[in-house]
């Protein structure tokens, strides 16, 4: 039994956990592109920005979190949600937009993204240092340690704080997102011009509205997503390039320009990630007796080393890509 | 009413006074360079600006004549970087006097059976298999024989490390590996072209973006191929090196090997340019669906192009690794080797070889000075905060200025993009009649 908890715990509540956080990131991408038409590549910088802001935020109110019981990073979220937000907008106008209103290919816009991946790249290292830090800076991180009611489970199944109120806000996000996009003047409005800009335009949507709209709502989510990777383990200024792959992975994996398939495709590859990384030979171990010597001998039957994690979304990439460009959702081909 | 463009063709050439103004440039950037820091320093410069000027090159073939855009320029360079290493350094005896070679040479055969085995149970349905059960198959197979190889290869390689250290070089001539490293990126480059090339642009993006960092991972943590994080010094040079002929000479002459390179490059690819594969390839650049029309084979000249720019990148840099005398897989950066090549190239003119050559030197001094000069106004920003607010410095102040310089090549790719979209030298279409 001892065995299946590890399992729980290494495969099951590791793979929601970065699954979540994919699902979170690739939806903004998948917006961005739905709306824009070009893959956005300072989305991982934008995630770690939302992060930024509540580090700073956190440093500056330490106590806020204690008067209400959640911890401090949480409370500031709404506030880091609305300046990243606020920055994706400030971008898409000093920097995107005229290059728009130049009709140039989406292909110079993907890199005017890196450009700016890199200009939010160097401003939160120039004031964050390259080090890693923690948000919880006067909470302490609650650990849960539920036992499992099974005779012989020793080990216990642990989920911590963080974890637990990653899949609150991820469940909270996704549902607010489909109620937005499903119910909203706005959000069909959005969900129209994804289809087609020129018939949307032309029946009396205001394609600029949509456009900002859809960054407050790439930032803010950007920004939760970053908060949550960061509270899970520390901040880090240069998570972004390891970040993009997965993100966009999950969005082509989901199709791209649709946000459930985004959310879909970033539980694939999360889970696709932990699985590959655990060692199963560890739920060999229970049959040792029953199976042949060579099999119980192989130390380590992982698929991939944890230094090759980056491998997995890649691969994932590939095999969607020949085998079935538009995603499993059937999105569309970019 | 005269419709007709003008013919440029037959119209008297124009005086290239641009150019010249930009090289003059240039040339007194690096005489200044010369005077104040010493002719051995500026001769490093000049030699690793070449060799930039070689991936710089390689990078505009694929962006500026075809439009593709490789996000993932350090990957191929460590490629290159890795083959000139590998096939220069010295023999390990350690290693090939025992048994290892043949026990990897066995997990070798074991990896190249496997991949022909799960080869042929993808083409079971010509047995008359059912497809979907031919793919079953094919996945299970493959599963259980990656498990088999990996386990293997683990396995020889722990021996290496803990004996051997690591399996060492070939002890051949430079160049040998400098091909090779070309035809290594070249290789990749067709896999990855292959995936995606048929696709829109973004996901070449994406997929080299991947790949680069895949390779750098590889590369980093294969201990008993590279020695990883303990770096690999030094690697020989094709010319006399700095111990038997002093520090300038020797940079001198190997600044006259990376230069017959540039002149043969820049040559082959000017008459390429002017071809008629020149041409079809900047039809199928300008608009894709007519060249189709024409009965061009699109995604063939782009797999093309594509291959021939990593060949270019891979070659850059091994002659850059040779130059540094030194493989250290955590010393390929995205800054240093991808964006810092594009800058050269979006600044310069994508498409006009010259123009890249220019950017790529323009750029590599910039690079080069920037340093110094983020220190230098860190330190006044900092004395000048301390006299008149009272500041305390952060320790790690000379880390964080340097990255004032990820931010500064940002803003140059996205303001060339604004204001200069086709470079300082833009490339010269040429109108038909």
């Amino acid at each position: 039994m001892n065995e299946l908890v590890f399992f729980i715990n290494n495969v099951v509540i590791a793979g929601s956990v970065t699954g979540s956080i994919y699902a979170i990131g690739a939806v903004g991408v998948t917006l961005i592109f739905s709306i824009m038409r070009f893959a956005h590549f300072a989305h991982g910088d934008m995630m770690t920005f939302g992060a930024f802001m509540v580090l700073l935020l956190t440093t500056a109110f330490p106590g806020a979190g204690a008067a209400i019981g959640v911890p401090t990073a949480l409370v500031l979220l709404p506030l880091a949600m609305a300046l990243t937000a606020l920055l994706a907008v400030g971008i898409d106008r000093a920097f995107y937009k005229p290059l728009r209103a130049h009709g140039v290919k989406p292909i110079v816009l993907v890199i005017g993204s890196l450009g700016v991946t890199l200009m939010l790249q160097g401003l939160i290292r120039l004031f964050a240092g390259t080090g890693g830090q923690s948000l919880y800076i006067d909470d302490r991180k609650e650990i849960f340690r539920l036992a499992l009611p099974f005779e012989g489970a020793r080990a216990p199944v642990v989920v911590t704080e963080p974890q637990l109120y990653l899949f609150v806000i991820t469940l909270v996000a996704v549902v607010g997102l489909h109620l937005f996009l499903s119910r909203s003047r706005l959000g069909k409005a959005m969900r129209a011009m994804s289809d087609n800009p020129d018939l949307a335009q032309a029946s009396g949507i205001n394609t600029n509205t949509i456009v900002a709209v859809t960054w407050v709502i790439a930032g803010a989510l950007a920004a939760i997503a970053g908060t949550l990777l960061s509270l899970d383990v520390t901040f880090k200024p240069d998570l972004s390039f390891f970040l993009l792959l997965p993100i966009f992975a999950a969005a082509i994996v989901g199709g791209v320009g649709h946000p459930y398939g985004a959310v879909a495709g970033g539980f694939v590859v999360g889970f696709a990630e932990t699985l590959a990384v655990f060692n199963w030979s560890v739920l060999l171990r229970p049959f040792r007796d029953s199976l042949p010597e060579w099999l119980t001998q192989a130390g380590n039957l992982a698929f991939v080393g944890t230094e090759y994690k980056i491998v997995v979304p890649f691969f994932i990439l590939v095999v969607i890509l020949v085998w079935r460009p538009t995603g499993i959702f059937k999105g569309k081909v970019i | 009413m005269d419709t007709k463009r003008a013919d440029t063709v037959a119209a008297p050439g124009r005086f290239p006074l641009r150019e010249l103004l930009l090289f003059a440039a240039v040339l007194v950037a690096v005489l200044g360079v010369y005077a104040v820091m010493g002719p051995a320093y500026s001769t490093r410069m000049l030699v690793e600006a070449s060799c930039y000027a070689i991936l710089a090159l390689g990078l505009t073939i694929q962006w500026g004549y075809a439009g593709q855009f490789n996000a993932g320029v350090m990957g191929f360079v460590a490629l290159g970087g890795f083959c000139a290493m590998f096939f220069s350094i010295p023999v390990n005896e350690a290693f090939w006097g025992s048994e290892l070679p043949g026990e990897l040479g066995r997990v070798l055969l074991y990896m190249v059976t496997a991949v022909l085995v799960v080869f042929a149970a993808t083409r079971l349905d010509r047995l008359g298999v059912p497809k979907r059960l031919r793919t079953v198959i094919a996945v299970m197979l493959a599963v259980v024989l990656y498990l088999v190889v990996i386990n293997a290869l683990r396995g020889v390689t722990d021996q290496i490390e803990s004996r051997a250290g690591f399996i060492g070089g070939l002890g051949l001539p430079v160049g040998v590996g400098w091909i090779i490293g070309g035809a290594l990126a070249g290789g990749v480059g067709y896999f990855i072209g292959r995936v995606c090339l048929g696709l829109r642009s973004d996901y070449l993006a994406i997929a080299t973006l991947g790949i680069a960092e895949i390779i750098k991972a590889f590369l980093k943590n294969s201990d008993w191929l590279t020695r990883g994080t303990a770096t690999v010094s030094p690697l020989p040079w094709p010319v006399p090196g700095p111990s038997e002929v002093g520090f300038t000479l020797a940079r001198a002459l190997y600044l006259s090997v990376t230069a017959v390179m540039i002149a043969a490059i820049f040559f082959l690819l000017s008459r390429a340019y002017h071809a008629p594969w020149g041409r079809m390839i900047r039809a199928i650049r300008d608009n894709e669906i007519s060249a189709a029309a024409m009965g061009k084979d699109i995604n063939k000249r782009r797999l093309e192009i594509f291959v021939l720019g990593c060949i270019l990148m891979g070659i850059g840099g091994a002659a850059l690794a040779s130059f540094n005398s030194m493989f250290d897989p955590q010393g390929y950066l995205p800054l240093n080797h991808t964006f810092l090549v594009l800058v050269m190239v979006i600044l310069g003119g994508p498409g006009n070889n010259l123009g890249t050559i220019f950017g790529a030197v323009a750029v590599y001094i910039i690079w080069i000075m920037s340093e110094p000069l983020a220190l230098f106004l860190m330190e006044l920003a900092v004395t000048f905060g301390e006299g008149a607010f009272g500041w305390d410095a952060p320790t790690n102040l000379d880390s964080r200025a340097l990255q004032a310089r990820v931010f500064v090549i940002g803003l140059l790719i996205t303001l060339v993009l604004r204001y200069a979209p086709k470079g300082l030298l833009p490339e010269k279409v040429r109108h038909h009649g």
